[in-house]
C-alpha cells in the first residue's frame, strides 16, 4: 500500500458515518414543485437529472477516482420518498452506540420541518403498510417474516461488461431506437413504454452531467493546486470526466471511473437493497490491464494502486440506515457489494487472471469492510488461486468467502437461463446467485422456518402471544405418526409462504408502477429493447427469492420430536410442551437428553439428514416456480444474513434443547454446537440438500488459527472445499479466529477496532456487532482436529 | 476375535496422522508404556466407564439405572465401586449429559468401514486415506488386517501408525495390506528405550529393516522429548540409523506437548510425563539442524 492509498484508507476506516439530508431537500424542494406535471418515470428521471445538477460534487485529495453519493465521504442521504425517518429515528441514529450515523441536532429539525411533512403517508413504505392484511400483519409482527422492500428498495444486481464497451451516448442511441420502433398501433402499451423510455434517456444525460461537473470542478482545482503532479493529476482526472461516462472506457482508469459513475448513480437514484456490484470486475477489467501493460501506460502496481482508490469508494459508502424498531437494534455499515474473483467466462474457459490475484492482494492489503471479495473456483479453477485465497483467509478476515462456480452456473441453468448469461453470472450481496447485468434477482424476505414448527405445536398460535397466527392444524396429541405431524407443518408452512408471496407481488407492483429505477434500467439488459423498467419485468430474467431460515434449528426439532415422542414413546407430548412453555427451567434433565440424544444434522447422520431432506423438499415445493408479477417465478434461497438472531428472539424453547430467544441455526449451517462430528461429517449433511435448486446456500465454518499455521494445512483446508465443491455445495466461508480472542475484543474493543470477522455472508467489524451477534458467534462450532 | 475389535476413537478430518485428508482409527491396547503417552485411554484393551465431571448435571440418572450398584453417588467422579462394574455400559447409554463414557468400543468390521467409508469423497479428492493408530494397532492384527483388507478393497489409502513392537510374522502379514508406515524411533539404547517406554528397541529396528526390505514406504518420526532423546549422542545414532536404511532419507520431528494431560485427569490416572518441559523453538530448530546436517530431510510435524 502506497503513501497516497494509506492517507485514502486511512480517512475512509476513520470517520464516523454521517446523515446528510441534501438529497432529502432536494427531492422534496422537486416535488413540491413538480409533481403530477409528468408520467412517474419521466418525474423519477427529472429528479435523478435534478440531483445531478445540483447535489454538493466533492474531489478528495489525493483521489484518482472521484465521485460521492453524500456531500463527502462517508455521508449517507436519505430516501425519504422510499421511506422515511421520523425525528426520532434520527435521534436514535445520531446516539445509538452500535454502527451510528451522526447527524447535528439542527438538520434533524429541518428535516421535521420540510421533509417529513411531505412524505409521510407518500412514502411507499407508510403505502405499503396501509394496504397489507390483517393476517399478514399478525404474522409479520410474530416474525415468522421479514419483508424486504419496506425499507430498501429492490436491488441485490450486479453489472456484466457491457458498460466497458458502451459510452451514455451509445445507450442513447439504443433508446431513441427503441423509441422510433415503437408500435403505437399494436402495442397498447407503447406509451407507456414510450414514458420509460424517455426517462431512462433522461437519466443518460444527467449522468453526463454529473461527471462534466467533475470535470469543471477539477480543473478549477488543478488552477489552485501548488503541488505540481497533483495539479497534473486534477486535469488527468478532469479529462476522464469529460469523456467518462459519455463515451465508453478505452483506458484501465476510465474503465474503473466508468464503473464507479454507474455504481454512483444507480445508489443515488434509489436505495437499493445491496448496493451494486460490479460482476466479474477481474474479467472486465483485463483488457484494459493488459493494453496499458503492453503500450506502456500502465503498471502493475498503478493498476494495483487505481483498484485500491476503487475499493475505498466502496467503502465510503455505508448502507443506508433504516427506520423503526431496526434503527436501534440492527446496523452494519456494511452494503454488501461483492466483488467476483476467478470463476469461468461466458464461454466457459477458465477465467482466472493476473488482475484476481491483484484485486486479492488490495483486498488483502486493505482489509476494510467494503467491498468484500469472493473467490469462485470452478472444476478449471488453478489451485494457486484457491491456495492464495485460503492465505488470506488464514489471516481472519473472514473473506474471501470462497463460492463453487460450476454449481452457481447449474442453479441458473436449473432455471431457464443461457449457459452464456449463467457463466457470466455469480453471486452478489451474501451468497445470491443472478445472472448479472441481465437480472432482477429480488430478496422478498427472510422466512422463520422453526417458528412455522413452533405454530403447528400450537395449533397455529403463537405461543409467546397466544394470538392465532397461522391456521389451526390440530393438537399435537391428535396425530397418530409423525408424517401425520410433518403434514400439519407443511399445511402452515403453505398458509404463511401464501401471505408473503401475496403480499410482495402486491409491493412489487407498487414499485413497478411509483418507484422505478430508469437510471439502472439502462444498464441492465433488455430493459431498453422492452422499454420496461427494471422493476415492471425489463430485464431479460426475473426472480424473486424468498430466504429460508433455520435449517439446522428447526432438522434438529423435528429430529427429536421423531426420535424421543414418536420413535421410543419415552417422551410424551404433554411433557415436551410443558417443557417448551417453561423454557425447560424445571426439566433440565430432558433438555441434556433432547440436546444430546438426538440425531443432529451436520454429523452425516441419515437420520437426521433426511428429515433435514423432507423440510428443504417442503421448502422447494412450496416456493420454487410460484408466480411473480413478471411473468416468472419464486424460489428458494437458504440465507439467513442475521436475521437468525432476530428470529430467535421471535422463538420460543424448541424441541432440540434450545432454550427460548436464542439465535437459531445461521444459513445452512447446522445449530451451534450441534456439529459434533467434524467438519468432513458437516460438508457430507450439507451436501445431503440438492443445492442446485436454490438460488444460494450459506455455510459457515469456524477453525482454530493454530491448525491452520502450515501451507500443509492450508493444503488441507484446499482439498476440504474441493471435495465440498465436488459434492454440489454453493458456498463456504470461515472464520479463523480463537474464541479468547474474540473474549478480549469485547473487553477492549478499542485494540480490536480492526478486527473483521465473518457475521453472515459478509464480515463485519467485531466489535460493531451488539452483544447478540458477538455471542451467537462465539457459540458457532470451533472445529479442532485430533 | 476375526470379526471384531476394540476402538477408543474414529477421527476424521485428522490434521497430524499422515498425507492429505484422513481419518484416523485409534485401536485400544498397547505393550508399551511411554511416559509421555498422549493416548491413555488406548493403553489398555479392556475399558472403562468414565466420568466427565464438567458435563454432569447431577440428575442421578446412572445410579438409578446401574444393574449392578456400582455406582455409589453421582459425583464422585470415578468409578468409585469399580470392582462390580461389569461394563454393560446402561449408564453410559442412559446418561442425558453425556458425561458418563466408555474409553472404548466393541465393534464390527463392518461397523467400522461403514464409519471409514463415508469420508471417501475427501480421501479421493485429497489423496489422503486411512490412518490406524492406537494404543498400538498391532495389538489387535486380525482386526486391523481385516479393516486394512476392507479399506484396499476400495482403493483407499491405508497408514498404520505403529511403533513395530510386535512379531516379526505380525508386521510382515500387515505389511502385505498396508500402504505407508509410520513408525517412532524414540531412543537408539536399548536401556534408555526400555526404561523410558518399557519394551527394549531392538525388535522395533529389525521390524523397521524387514520393512524397508520388503520395500514399504516408511515415515520414520522422532518424537522430541526433551532431557530423554534430545541429546547429541542419541540424534547421532537415530540418523545413522535412518541413513542405513537406504531408501528412508526423512524424518519427522514431533515436539512433545502436553494435550493429553487432561485425559489423564478424566481417567483418574497419574500422568507421568507431567515434569517433561515442553520443547521451545530454539531446541526444535536445534534438533532439525543437527538432523539436517546428517544429511536429512526433515519436517517438523505429521
Amino acid at each position: 500500500m502506497n503513501d497516497r492509498i494509506a492517507r485514502l484508507r486511512d480517512q475512509s476506516f476513520s470517520q464516523t458515518p454521517t446523515l446528510s439530508i441534501e438529497r432529502a431537500l432536494l427531492e422534496t424542494e422537486f416535488y413540491q414543485e413538480h409533481n403530477g406535471k409528468y408520467s412517474i418515470p419521466v418525474m423519477r428521471a427529472q429528479f435523478f437529472n435534478y440531483l445531478c445538477e445540483k447535489k454538493q460534487i466533492y474531489i478528495g485529495d489525493d483521489e484518482l477516482i472521484v465521485g460521492e453519493r453524500g456531500p463527502r465521504p462517508r455521508a449517507v442521504p436519505t430516501f425519504p420518498e422510499l421511506t422515511c425517518h421520523s425525528k426520532e429515528d434520527l435521534q436514535i441514529l445520531n446516539q445509538r452506540e452500535m454502527a451510528p450515523y451522526r447527524i447535528e441536532e439542527a438538520d434533524i429539525q429541518i428535516y421535521a420541518e420540510r421533509v417529513v411533512p411531505y412524505w409521510q403517508g407518500r412514502s411507499m413504505r407508510d403505502r405499503i403498510f396501509t394496504e397489507v392484511p390483517d393476517d399478514w400483519q399478525k404474522a409479520y409482527r410474530a416474525g415468522l417474516f421479514t419483508e424486504f422492500m419496506e425499507q430498501r428498495a429492490p436491488g441485490h444486481t450486479a453489472l456484466d461488461g457491457s458498460i466497458y464497451h458502451y459510452g451514455m451516448h451509445d445507450y442513447i442511441e439504443r433508446i431513441e431506437t427503441a423509441i422510433r420502433r415503437l408500435d403505437y398501433q399494436d402495442d397498447g402499451s407503447a406509451a407507456d413504454r414510450y414514458e420509460q423510455l424517455k426517462a431512462m434517456k433522461i437519466c443518460c444525460q444527467a449522468a453526463i452531467t454529473f461527471a462534466q461537473r467533475h470535470a469543471l470542478l477539477a480543473r478549477e482545482m488543478a488552477v489552485q493546486e501548488q503541488d505540481a503532479q497533483r495539479g497534473q493529476e486534477l486535469l488527468e482526472i478532469a479529462q476522464i470526466c469529460e469523456r467518462i461516462p459519455a463515451y465508453a472506457p478505452s483506458t484501465f482508469h476510465e474503465a474503473i471511473q466508468m464503473y464507479w459513475f454507474v455504481h454512483l448513480g444507480t445508489i443515488t437514484e434509489l436505495n437499493g437493497w445491496d448496493a451494486m456490484t460490479p460482476g466479474h470486475i477481474d474479467q472486465h477489467l483485463l483488457p484494459f490491464y493488459d493494453k496499458g501493460l503492453v503500450d506502456g501506460t500502465l503498471t502493475r502496481e498503478r493498476a494495483k494502486e487505481l483498484l485500491a482508490c476503487l475499493w475505498i469508494k466502496v467503502n465510503n459508502h455505508p448502507a443506508p440506515p433504516k427506520v423503526g424498531v431496526t434503527a436501534k437494534e440492527s446496523g452494519t455499515y456494511n452494503d454488501f457489494t461483492q466483488i467476483n474473483l476467478g470463476g469461468v467466462k461466458p464461454d466457459g474457459s477458465e477465467a482466472t487472471s493476473e488482475l484476481s490475484y491483484l484485486a486479492l492482494e488490495v483486498s488483502d492489503e486493505l482489509h476494510l469492510l467494503q467491498p468484500q471479495p469472493s473467490v469462485h473456483i470452478s472444476s478449471t479453477t488453478p489451485n494457486r488461486f484457491l491456495q492464495k485465497s485460503l492465505e488470506v483467509i488464514r489471516k481472519g478476515y473472514g473473506y474471501p468467502s470462497i463460492f463453487n462456480s460450476d454449481a452457481v452456473v447449474m442453479e441458473q441453468v436449473r432455471v431457464g437461463k443461457s449457459l452464456e448469461d449463467a457463466r457470466e453470472g455469480g453471486t452478489s450481496g451474501c451468497i445470491e446467485t443472478g445472472a448479472f447485468g441481465k437480472e432482477a434477482y429480488i430478496l422478498t424476505g427472510y422466512l422463520n422456518v422453526p417458528k412455522i414448527l413452533e405454530l403447528t405445536l400450537h395449533d397455529g398460535v403463537d405461543p409467546l402471544t397466544g394470538e392465532l397466527v397461522g391456521i389451526s392444524t390440530g393438537k399435537p396429541q391428535s396425530f397418530s405418526d409423525f408424517d401425520h405431524f410433518y403434514q400439519a407443518f407443511e399445511k402452515q408452512l403453505n398458509h404463511i409462504i401464501g401471505l408473503k408471496i401475496r403480499v410482495n407481488n402486491y409491493i412489487e407492483r407498487m414499485y413497478a408502477k411509483y418507484s422505478p429505477a430508469p437510471f439502472l434500467s439502462v444498464v441492465i439488459k433488455d430493459c431498453i429493447t422492452k422499454g420496461k423498467d427494471y422493476y415492471d419485468g425489463g430485464p431479460r430474467y426475473n426472480t424473486n427469492y424468498i430466504q429460508c431460515c433455520g435449517i439446522g434449528t428447526i432438522t434438529d426439532s423435528l429430529s427429536a420430536i421423531k426420535t424421543h415422542v414418536f420413535d421410543s414413546g419415552e417422551v410424551s407430548w404433554p411433557e415436551l410442551l410443558e417443557a417448551l412453555a417453561t423454557n425447560f427451567s424445571e426439566t433440565e434433565v430432558l433438555r441434556q437428553k433432547l440436546w444430546n440424544r438426538t440425531p443432529f444434522f451436520g454429523n452425516d447422520d441419515d437420520r437426521a439428514d433426511e428429515l433435514m431432506r423432507r423440510v428443504y423438499q417442503s421448502l422447494f415445493a412450496a416456493i420454487d416456480g410460484k408466480p411473480n408479477t413478471k411473468g416468472t417465478g419464486y424460489h428458494l434461497n437458504m440465507l439467513s444474513t442475521t436475521c437468525h438472531v432476530y428470529f430467535g428472539k421471535m422463538l420460543g424453547a424448541t424441541p432440540n434443547g434450545r432454550k427460548a430467544g436464542l439465535p437459531q441455526s445461521d444459513g445452512t449451517s447446522p445449530s451451534h454446537g450441534a456439529d459434533r462430528s467434524g467438519p468432513t461429517a458437516v460438508i457430507k449433511s450439507l451436501a445431503k440438500m440438492d443445492q442446485i435448486k436454490s438460488g444460494g446456500t450459506l455455510l459457515n465454518q469456524r477453525f482454530l488459527p493454530d491448525i491452520l499455521k502450515t501451507d500443509r494445512s492450508l493444503e488441507k483446508l484446499a482439498a476440504l472445499v474441493k471435495t465440498y465443491f465436488r459434492l454440489g455445495g454453493h458456498h463456504i466461508q470461515f472464520n479463523i479466529v480463537d474464541t479468547q480472542t474474540l473474549r478480549k475484543a469485547q473487553a477492549e474493543p478499542d485494540g480490536y477496532r480492526n478486527l473483521l470477522v465473518r457475521v453472515a455472508g459478509y464480515s463485519d467489524y467485531f466489535v460493531n456487532l451488539d452483544r447478540d451477534h458477538q455471542e451467537e458467534i462465539i457459540s458457532r462450532t470451533q472445529q479442532e482436529t485430533c | 476375535m476375526k470379526s471384531g475389535g476394540v476402538v477408543f476413537a474414529i477421527k476424521p478430518f485428522s490434521m497430524h496422522d499422515g498425507p492429505n485428508l484422513r481419518t484416523t482409527v485409534f485401536l485400544k491396547g498397547c505393550p508399551l508404556r511411554c511416559r509421555w503417552c498422549h493416548n491413555p485411554e488406548g493403553l489398555h484393551v479392556d475399558s472403562l466407564v468414565v466420568h466427565d465431571r464438567e458435563k454432569c448435571i447431577e440428575c442421578g440418572t446412572c445410579l438409578e439405572v446401574c444393574p449392578h450398584g456400582a455406582l455409589g453417588s453421582v459425583n464422585l467422579g470415578q468409578n468409585e465401586k469399580l470392582g462390580r462394574c461389569q461394563l454393560c455400559l446402561t449408564c453410559v447409554d442412559a446418561c442425558p449429559a453425556l458425561a458418563r463414557q466408555s474409553t472404548g468400543v466393541q465393534v464390527t468390521v463392518p461397523e467400522v468401514m461403514a464409519q471409514l467409508l463415508k469420508d471417501l469423497p475427501f480421501y479421493e479428492e485429497s489423496g489422503g486415506g486411512v490412518t490406524f493408530s492406537g494404543g498400538e494397532p498391532l495389538f489387535q492384527p486380525e482386526f486391523l488386517k481385516a479393516l486394512l483388507e476392507g479399506c484396499g478393497n476400495h482403493s483407499i489409502h491405508r497408514a498404520v501408525d505403529t511403533s513395530c513392537f510386535a512379531d516379526r510374522r505380525v508386521v510382515e502379514s500387515i505389511a502385505e495390506h498396508t500402504d505407508l508406515f509410520m513408525v517412532d524411533l524414540k531412543h537408539m539404547s536399548e536401556e534408555a528405550h526400555q526404561e523410558a517406554v518399557g519394551v527394549g528397541v531392538a525388535t522395533i529396528h529389525e521390524n523397521i529393516r524387514m520393512l524397508v526390505q520388503m520395500d514399504k514406504k516408511i515415515r520414520l518420526r522422532f518424537p522430541l522429548i526433551p532431557e530423554f532423546n534430545d541429546g547429541d549422542e542419541n540424534i547421532r545414532e537415530t540418523a545413522a540409523f535412518v541413513e542405513a536404511l537406504e531408501s528412508v532419507t526423512r524424518i519427522d520431528v514431533l515436539p512433545y506437548h502436553q494435550t493429553g494431560s487432561r485425559k489423564y485427569q478424566k481417567l483418574g490416572l497419574q500422568y507421568a510425563g507431567s515434569d517433561i518441559g515442553i520443547p521451545d523453538q530454539q531446541k526444535i530448530t536445534a534438533v532439525v539442524e543437527a538432523f539436517r546436517l546428517r544429511g536429512l530431510e526433515v519436517q517438523v510435524g505429521g
